[in-house]
């Protein structure tokens, strides 16, 4: 007689395995906040993750910005002409990019870049039995390889996404004020006057904030999490995109319903 | 406990997800001395090392390192424990993103606050120790295995310990190689000081540098004794392990139906 309560028990088993997965990347993350003195305290570790994080990741951030910018440009003056506006393209490149696009497809483009990356290098170290060698020597693995690894990661982010909308204004703007022939002075003045600091580039900086926090916490998780095989490294490596991914666009939801509701 | 017992084990015991890997072991392991460790695949001979390391938590029994009970310490304890320890790992594990001067430097940087001039002059003599003074510069993707291991040894003894662990220290290694690496845990154990533990499956190579054995079989120590009890031992196990033969007490098959049942079963059943 088939077993009718095996499906649902399936189900319960992963729904199990998930909220303890869950509940582990907490007591990691609490683990790395608890570690993380070193990390500040010897700068070299930070700075050498800054730099493999954020400035490796610097080619794919500006270009992939670029033509970001110039799509939206040509989209964007497209549907403008329409109602006679096309000196708002400014504004409408500036704000899609500050508030949205910027931190969320340079997430998506960190998690690609640099979170595999991490995941990649965490997890390779544990197959090879290098955390337990680092233990074995008394040096806390969390602090010396995951901690330097997240606060790089979590310092990187905001900063390519601040690059990434910078690289998309200029990419608007080419395409508006040099292609098309949009009015220069009226492109960058609309911008100045509609873009507000405080409303749409801070709370821009604050999601870019969360999202690297996200997917550096993922990406630094999965590998230490990862099962010590080859094939435990890619599976984990796929799980630190998908993840990110998926939680970069869960949260874009919730802060974008926090932080704009319409009464600008 | 006599002063003159490094590692005291009593009773130990440690399962894995409900599955015994370890059912009572003893031993006591004295100062000065090198021990091996011996037994098949999977008889626990790994999981006893890092229950001796702190690494796991055994689940009932005790590992006493110098009269201070391993298995009790809080992590802080166990990290001031573990600097008096080195251990070299199966295939080394190297740090790849260094190169071969800095991986016998990391536990000097770490620990201590010595100038830098000083940490090359001690790199440089632990490297000198392994016959690889030259080879400082080199990354670990440049090294033969062989010389992997060596340098893995260099930065084992880095902080002088007083137990040196080595995890199948000649696993792949070619015979000239392996005959080194066997000198120079003997060699270096007697320079240092040191008491050395070994866990390996390659009899003879241990036979000629060790002065006391043990043989682990699923989770017991099954037998024990110095190279010339164990070369002249009657007990099957050792019998069967130290001559490598297929047949004895333990199995080479995994458990499996008989042949008959096998081939034969459905069609009987037919």
């Amino acid at each position: 007689m088939p077993d009718l309560f095996k499906p649902i028990r399936r189900l319960g088993h992963a729904a199990v395995e998930r909220i303890w997965r869950l509940g582990f990347a907490t007591r990691f993350l609490f683990a790395i906040l608890q570690h993380s003195g070193m990390a500040f305290l010897r700068l070299p570790l930070l700075l050498r993750e800054i730099y493999f994080s954020g400035v490796l990741s610097l080619v794919i951030i500006l270009v992939s910005g670029l033509f970001v910018g110039l799509v939206l440009g040509l989209q964007g003056y497209e549907t403008l002409q329409r109602y006679g506006s096309t000196e708002a393209l400014g504004v409408l490149v500036a704000l899609s990019l500050t508030r949205e696009l910027g931190p969320v497809v340079a997430g998506l483009l960190f998690a690609s870049r640099a979170g595999s990356s991490i995941t990649a290098e965490i997890g390779l170290m544990k197959a090879t039995e290098q955390l337990k060698a680092m233990d074995m020597m008394a040096v806390s693995p969390i602090a010396r390889v995951v901690a330097p690894r997240f606060w790089g990661g979590v310092i990187a982010m905001p900063l390519l996404a601040a690059l990434f909308s910078a690289m998309g204004v200029i990419g608007g703007w080419l395409i508006g004020v040099v292609f098309i022939g949009v009015d220069d002075g009226a492109f960058w003045s609309q911008m100045q006057a509609s873009v507000d600091f405080r409303y749409d580039i801070v709370n821009g900086v604050i999601k870019s904030m969360v999202f690297g926090f996200a997917v550096a916490l993922i990406a630094v998780f999965e590998g230490y999490d990862s099962a010590p095989t080859a094939e435990g490294v890619s599976r984990a490596i796929t799980r630190t995109v998908v993840t990110s991914a998926l939680a970069i666009l869960a949260l874009d939801f919730v802060l974008t319903s926090f932080m704009f509701r319409g009464t600008s | 406990m006599p002063t003159d017992i490094l590692v005291d084990i009593e009773d130990l015991h440690f399962a894995y997800d409900g599955r015994p890997i370890l059912r009572g072991i003893d031993m006591r392991i004295p100062r000065g001395r090198v021990v091996a460790i011996m037994g098949g695949s999977g008889c626990g001979k790994t999981t006893l090392l890092r229950c001796i390391g702190g690494q796991l938590r055994p689940s009932g029994g005790v590992v006493r390192f110098g009269g201070d009970v391993v298995s009790a310490m809080s992590e802080k304890d166990l990290y001031r424990l573990r600097r008096k320890m080195g251990m070299l790992f199966q295939f080394g594990a190297l740090f790849t993103d260094m190169s071969v001067f800095d991986n016998v430097a990391f536990p000097l940087r770490e620990h201590s606050a010595l100038p830098e001039g000083m940490v090359r002059d001690l790199v440089l003599m632990k490297l000198e120790a392994v016959g690889l003074r030259g080879a400082g510069r080199l990354m670990p993707s440049e090294l033969s295995g062989g010389m992997a291991r060596r340098v893995a040894l260099a930065r084992a003894i880095a902080l002088d310990p007083m137990l040196v662990m080595y995890d199948e220290p000649f696993a792949g290694l070619d015979p000239i190689a392996l005959g080194v690496i066997g000198q120079l845990i003997r060699r270096l154990n007697d320079a240092l000081g040191a008491t050395s533990i070994m866990v390996t499956h390659d009899v003879h190579e241990s036979l000629a540098i060790v002065d006391y054995v043990y043989f682990l079989s699923e989770g017991r120590v099954v037998a024990e004794g110095t190279p010339d009890e164990i070369r002249t031992s009657r007990d099957p196990f050792v019998h069967q392990f130290v001559h490598a033969e297929a047949a004895g007490p333990v199995r080479f098959d995994y458990p499996a139906p008989t042949v008959g049942d096998e081939f034969l079963g459905g069609r009987r059943h037919a």
